[in-house]
Formats: C-alpha cells, structure tokens, sequence
C-alpha cells in the first residue's frame, strides 16, 4: 500500500467509479437477454408448436425403428464415409507434400474442387454420373458403398488440407532424429511422423466426423430403400404420412444424441491439448 | 591415429548464396575425440550434419569407414545405421515411452525382435543410468535424463561412430555434468566421437583433438593443450577469451571473416 498522500492525489474522475461502470454493463447484458426471451416466448404461438412438434403418441410410434434402423443406419453411413475419406485424405495429404509436382497439383487441384462444392452436388453427381459413365458396373456395397464414396470424396478433400497440416505441425527435428537412425523417408513418415500427426489433429477429425454426421443426411438424394433410411429421411417420410412434425423433432433430437457429446469430447481433448503444451 | 573412420574432402556447403562451409578437410581415426569449437556461425554444427548427410554438401566429399556418403548411389540409411546421431534438442519421440524410443528403431531399422531389441534397449539404458525411467514418456524426464535416454537411443543400433551437435546447450547448467559422463564413458571406451561443443573443460580433458572453426574453415586443428592451452591464431585466442570470460567482453566490432548463418 502506498502512503496517504499517494491517495490524494489520485485522479479521481466525476461520474461513475469503474466499479459502477462493470456493474451497468453487466446489468444492461441481462436485460437485454431477459427481454429477448420474454418476448419470443410471449411472441411465438406455443400451442400450435406444440400440436405440430410434440405429439407424445406420434413420437411413441417411431420408435424403435427411429433408433434401430435409421439411427444404425446414419452412424453406418457416417462411418464409412469417414473412413473411405480418411484414407483418401491421407493420400492427397502425402501426395499435396510429395516432392514430385504432378502429384502435389494433383492433390491441388481435387482439395480446391471438392471443398469449393456443396455435398448436395457430390451425392447427385455420384447418384447420377457415375452410373451413366460406368455402365454396367455396380459401386460395391449398394447404398452404402455410395455413401461411402461420396461423404468420402467430400470429406477426404478436408481431411487431407488437416492431415497435411499435421504432419506439417511434427517439429523437423523428429524427421532429422528417424532418419539419423537410418529410418527411409517413408518408413520415418510411418513409424514417427503420421502418429505424431493424428495426436494433434483428433481434435479437428472429430469435428469433421460431426460434419459427417450431419452430411449423411443428404443419402436422401441417392433414392433409398425403405431398409435404408436414415434420420432424415425417416422424420421426413413419417412426417407427411402423419401430417405432423413430430417425427422432424425427433430426428434432430436423435442427431443431437450423437453431435453433442462428441463436441464435448473435443473440447475436452482441445483443452488436454492445451495443458499438455511443453 | 589408426586408419581414419570419418574422412572430410574439400567440403563446401552453401545456403542460397551464403557459403556456410568453404572447404573443410578432416580426418577422425577410430577410437579418437574431435572436439569442434568456434563462434555460432562458425559452420561447426553444418559440417557435423554434412557428415552423416542431414545436410548434403554442396561439393566435396565425406567418407565415413569406406562408405562414401557423398556418392549419390550410396544406401545412405545403411550408412546412417552406422553413425548415431545426439541432437541439441534431444528430439526423442514424444508419443512413445523412453524404452519404445529404443527398440522401436531397432525393430523397424534393424529388424530386431521384440526380445533382442528389449534386451538392448535395457542394456544401453543401465549405460546412462536411467533404467529405472524405462517406462516413463519423454516429457516427465529433465532435460539431462532426455539427453541420455537420446544417446542410449543411438547406442542401441550399434554405431561405430557418434556425432553430438552441441549436447549439453539446451541444458540447465546443473544437468550438464551427467550428459558429460555419458560422453566422457564412451570416449573412455573407445567409441569414435566428433562433438561440437562450448565445454571446454570436456574439451581439454576428453578430446584427443580440438578443431576450432570460424568463418566456415579450420582454423586452428590440433591437441587440446596446443589449441585451448597455446592457441596461434588470434581468431582462436579472442574466442577463448570470450568464452571462459564472458564478463570482459566489450562491445566491439564483429571478428574478421565471420560468416552470419545461425546454426
């Protein structure tokens, strides 16, 4: 503490004191709050929302199949997909740091294409275009070899500028350290390298299979048995057979089963991450 | 000196247009010390990497035994298995344990098995005292315990030389003595060393040469007593007065002939 007359001569400006000032501001953020909640609750019509989205025995109806066959199925078309991108993601991600230039613009130019393009457009082109230019040829596994290929060939595109980042994110001295043991470039890249790599990107793989996850929805536009819907398209063919929307409720509630928890997890490896910094 | 196990020939070794290396020649016999002195920018660290090709020369040769690591069609990790390798950042591998450091070169380089590279693996780390830190990972170890577990690493695939860039630099000043011993035990034991070093006590006692670098040549090359205890050159004399006395330095002008690459 300072003497006395240090606090005499503090400059004491007129008005509020900084800590009335901290004060109002803090009040003024929940009065705003509080009266945009007041007003949307006293704004929305909540017993119409209630008719159209909360039919207790329209949502009893969905069930099991709701969780059984198109939950399955949506975890099953996620999984692939982001399987078959990891993998190709991988390779683009090699190919986009490989010394030889064909390969890198190669890679380039496939990130640029199938980041630049909604995922609408891949699962209509893989629906429609690789059938006429393959005649007579079948994508192996039926709908889920299609799903498969085309969250894959969205997501490697991703996944490869995340991969390519990690790699790239291993400090040299690890690649100097493999080889000075006598490690060939590639077997550093597999043995050192690559796990080094996928520790720091889970966070962000985690966040793409979350993407996925959603993505998935759009299997809708590839035309799918009845065995072979998943969320979206199940809430949406129940929602128009029971002239309700329910069924779309429970459909998201489903997704949010799933994102929520793995968001969490991401969050809880980001900040591991960021307490293991040395 | 028995016959020459590193040979150096005309060594050059440029950056863009800065010409770090400017034709260097050595010999390290086998079982001898060679301890590189010389200012930062001196090219010491640069001709240590050029020796086991982690920086490949821009013209001359280096021989290591009778592989020519300069020979472009020269099996180059063959030749690195032979050279173990102690970095000045340590550069253990943070995601496995301090034994898996060890047997996982000899595993995927060597071929080992599982039990052969076990077995080897604990033998070298008895050698720098840390056996009992077998299972711990990298970054629970001091900065002196990563040092040795990084040369028990390179032990482990059998070298017959070792090359330490500057092992003890990023170290806290208490922990430099442990790493020291290590390095003092394997010269002890006959094993080839070129260590690029600022101890000059390790120097004066354990090297059976110092070479002193400046400007990206030797300047000076022979017995410690003759190049620490009696220097010629005044480039070597203002060095050492810098380094045992850091205190008395003035600020003045750059010593002639310096070359300004960081290493």
């Amino acid at each position: 503490m300072t003497g006395p007359e240090h606090t005499d001569v503090t400059p004491r400006r007129k008005g509020l004191t900084r800590r009335q000032r901290r004060g109002l501001a803090r009040g003024t953020q929940y009065a705003v709050f509080a009266a945009a909640v007041t007003a949307l609750a006293v704004a929305a019509d909540w017993g119409r929302l209630r008719n159209q989205f909360a039919q207790a025995d329209i949502a009893r109806q969905m069930f099991p199949d709701v969780i059984t066959l198109a939950l399955k199925n949506t975890v099953l078309y996620t999984l692939s997909g982001f399987v078959f991108g990891l993998v190709l993601g991988m390779v683009i991600a090699l190919m986009r740091l490989s010394s030889v230039g064909p390969y890198r613009w190669l890679a380039s130019v496939y990130i640029e294409i199938f980041r630049g393009l909604p995922a609408l457009l891949i699962f209509i082109f893989v629906g429609v275009a690789v059938p006429l230019a393959f005649p007579g040829t079948e994508i192996p596994g039926g709908t889920y070899g299609k799903v498969a290929l085309a969250l894959g060939l969205v997501s490697a595109a991703y996944m490869a500028e995340t991969i390519r980042a990690g790699i790239q994110a291993v400090p040299k001295g690890q690649l100097e350290a493999a080889r000075s043991l006598g490690f060939s470039p590639a077997r550093a890249m597999v043995s050192v390298i690559v796990p080094q790599a996928f520790r720091i990107i889970l966070p962000p793989l985690t966040n793409e299979l979350v993407l996925l996850f959603k993505d998935s929805s759009l299997v809708l536009f590839l035309g799918v048995t009845l065995q072979e819907r998943e969320l979206s398209k199940l809430g949406r063919d129940l929602a128009s057979q029971t002239a309700n929307s329910t069924p779309i409720l429970v459909a998201g509630l489903c997704y949010l089963l799933v994102t929520v928890p793995l968001s969490l997890v991401v969050r809880r490896m980001e900040s591991k991450a960021q307490e293991a910094v040395r | 000196m028995s016959r020459p196990e590193i040979r150096v020939r005309a060594l050059h070794k440029s950056f863009g247009a800065d010409e770090v290396l400017r034709g260097i020649d050595l010999e390290v016999g086998r079982g001898e010390v060679v301890c590189v002195i010389g200012p930062s920018g001196s090219g010491k660290s640069t001709l240590l990497r050029c020796v086991n090709l982690l920086e490949e020369p821009t013209r001359g040769q280096v021989f290591v035994g009778d592989a020519e690591l300069t020979d472009p069609d020269v099996d180059i990790d063959a030749v690195r298995r032979r050279i173990g390798m102690v970095f000045q950042q340590f550069n253990l591998f943070p995601h496995l344990t301090v034994a898996e450091n060890l047997t996982l070169p000899q595993r995927r380089v060597l071929r080992r098995d599982k039990a052969e590279a076990a077995r080897v693996a604990a033998r070298n780390l008895a050698r720098v005292g840390l056996s009992e830190k077998a299972d711990a990972y990298p970054a629970a170890l001091s900065g002196g315990q990563q040092q040795r577990v990084a040369i028990a690493r390179a032990l482990a695939m059998g070298p017959e030389v070792m090359l330490f860039d500057e092992p003890t630099s990023a170290l806290d000043p208490e922990l430099v003595g442990d790493v020291l011993a290590v390095m003092r035990m394997l010269a002890d034991e006959g094993m080839t060393m070129m260590v690029v070093t600022h101890e000059m006590t390790f120097a004066r006692e354990v090297a059976d040469r110092v070479v002193f670098m400046d400007g990206g040549v030797i300047v000076e090359d022979g017995t410690p007593d003759q190049v620490i205890g009696a220097p010629r050159h005044a480039r070597t004399r203002h060095f050492l007065s810098r380094l045992l006395d850091p205190a008395t330095a003035a600020v003045r002008k750059e010593p002639p002939d310096r070359v300004g690459h960081g290493d």
